[in-house]
């Protein structure tokens, strides 16, 4: 039976230092997190504690396909001697392979994590502000969400899904790759030329996906080489024997709120149509790795891709045939697992964005990145009389992503809001309040001093003569505010918080 | 084209969820285009002005 689709983006940030002709990435990251966690920028001088994170139950190298896995397979490394904090919203906020990277807080649906992505940003922002004044005059860190440098080098924003751990993996790997490889004519947000060696601008001006072109497996553990659509870390931060985490490290970093919610949103609703086995008609594509590049490079939306059954459909016509099937699931077993609210959303703007990009794609434009870009593109090649290789075309494509205000081409864009950044200031500081983020940032706002270190599911604290003492946190549906908001609320210690929690 | 994307341009349906309106809410392929010209005019303005150092200068560190 469907499990609550707790969620949670992790973004690695593309980084920058303007008006300095040698720096260093991680020198750069460092500062950045280290500006925010130290500043006033802002209102907030609660809003982060200089808690240490606790790598204790790390183990990104455990593989979901166990005994499967080929001997060589890279575990990834954990780079534990890197900045790492956390927030009082219940965010991670460290520094991963040269890049700064945040990991929202623990979701219940797609909504909510559209506010905590959007947190994400203004975080961010915030923090190149905090940052700047640690520089020298005329430098300047800048922050990029995206996720190709369009050189070849690429970094992820991954997404979360809590599981049943009933559910066989092997079961999951056929939909999440059909769904991966389809879903990009919504989750992509466009890149100007093709990183594959061989493929010139003539071959392909403009495509839907930045990551599409970095996947050439199609089921492994690594995340930074040989990338596969389906990633088999099997690192729950949860009780294992319950639950699994899908780790899916195969969409890109949105810009558009409605792609966020899209990308997130269907997966999450696919997932749990798998577990209550109501997946009746598979499909399987015959060539995963092939179809992903096909269907970036496919602007006019109509190349078929190839089915196991030796049949064809395009990549809308296997959505339609998700949603189908997805709709049917919903009528016999409801969306409380989605979350009931935001499953209606997400239903009624999964058709739209169909039936939009199938007859008018420009006219999704606001809920599509790829769409928004490209229009932005074409008009200023039409004002400007220039062709696909004009640097300044490569240009909007990066500052598209750029996250300062004031130089934010997505900000320009016409971009439908689902959060007003008035509600994702307050989430910068505050945690959701119906997951176990919600005990985790309100420990940190109010016994930061006796927090040792901390991590998805547990906290350490200090409670002065005693042995430190270890809250697991494994069940991510416990600790929400209708759990623990009286007992931290009535605790003036954490020696009474303790006691009242029996820990 | 314009005409057509007015069209079917998506008309939210719950409205308390959306905070701000599906921009362009113009009456006419007109607006639409004025809006774009509008947009391009801003982009002129911030886009960064030595464009070719700047997607040159842009290398990043593979990540995961």
């Amino acid at each position: 039976m469907a499990v609550n689709k707790i969620v949670g983006i992790e973004t690695e940030y593309g980084i920058m230092v303007r008006g300095s002709a040698d720096w260093n990435p991680v020198s750069a990251s460092s500062l950045l997190i280290n500006s925010y966690v130290g500043s006033d920028v802002g209102s907030v001088e609660d809003r982060t504690a200089p808690i240490a994170w606790d790598f204790i139950d790390e183990t990104p190298g455990a593989d979901a396909r166990d005994a499967l896995a080929p001997d060589f397979a890279m575990p990834p490394e954990v780079e534990t001697h890197l900045v790492n904090a956390v927030l009082t919203n219940g965010a991670r906020y460290y520094v991963d392979h040269a890049h700064p990277e945040l990991s929202t807080p623990e979701c219940r649906d797609a909504l909510s994590l559209v506010l905590y992505d959007r947190a994400a940003e203004l975080i961010l922002a915030d923090s190149m502000l905090a940052a700047g004044d640690a520089l020298p005059p005329g430098q300047e860190v800048v922050i990029y969400k995206d996720n190709s440098d369009r050189k070849g080098n690429a970094y992820g924003c991954h997404e979360n899904y809590l599981l049943d751990r009933n559910l066989p993996f092997g079961q999951i790997i056929g939909l999440a790759t059909t769904h991966f490889v389809t879903r990009q004519v919504f989750t992509g947000s466009g890149k100007v030329g093709s990183e594959l060696p061989g493929v010139t601008a003539r071959d392909v001006p403009y495509q839907l996906t930045q990551r599409a072109e970095h996947f050439e497996e199609e089921v492994g553990l690594e995340t930074t080489l040989k990338r596969p659509i389906v990633n088999t870390r099997d690192e729950p931060h949860a009780d294992s024997n319950k639950y699994r985490r899908l780790h899916v490290i195969a969409g890109d970093a949105n810009m558009a709120q409605n792609a966020t919610l899209l990308k997130v949103g269907t997966s999450a609703i696919l997932f749990a149509m798998l577990e209550d086995g109501a997946y009746d008609s598979p499909i399987l594509l015959d060539q995963p790795v092939e179809a992903m590049h096909a269907v970036s490079h496919d602007l006019s939306l109509k190349k078929p891709l190839t089915l196991d059954d030796g049949s064809t459909a395009t990549a809308i016509e296997i959505q339609w045939k998700l949603l189908e099937q997805a709709r049917s699931w919903a009528d016999r077993h409801g969306l409380e697992a989605v979350g009931e609210e935001c499953g209606k959303l997400v239903f009624e703007r999964w058709e739209r964005v169909l039936s939009g990009l199938e007859s008018d794609p420009v006219s999704v434009a606001p809920w599509v990145d790829w769409v928004a870009k490209q229009r932005l593109l074409e008009g200023f090649m039409e004002r400007h009389d220039c062709e696909w290789d004009d640097s300044r075309l490569r240009a909007l494509d990066l500052q598209y992503h750029d996250l300062r205000p004031a130089k934010s081409l997505a900000a320009r864009a016409g971009l439908e809001q689902l959060v007003t950044d008035d509600q994702a200031r307050v989430a910068t500081t505050e945690p959701p309040e119906d997951t176990r983020a919600y005990f985790r940032g309100r420990c940190l706002q109010k016994f930061a001093d006796n927090i040792v270190a901390a991590n998805w599911d547990s906290i350490v604290f200090d409670v002065g003569e005693d042995p430190l003492r270890r809250v697991p946190m494994l069940e991510p549906n416990r600790g929400t505010a209708s759990h623990v908001a009286t007992i931290l609320d009535e605790s003036a210690s954490v020696i009474e918080l303790l006691d009242k929690l029996g820990a | 084209m314009a005409e057509r994307e007015q069209k079917r341009k998506p008309k939210p349906e719950s409205q308390e969820e959306v905070v701000e309106d599906v921009p362009a809410g113009s009456e006419s392929g007109e607006a639409l285009k004025a809006e774009l010209d509008d947009l391009l005019d801003e982009i002129d303005d911030v886009l960064e002005t030595n464009a070719e150092d700047f997607v040159k200068s842009y290398i990043q560190k593979g990540g995961q």
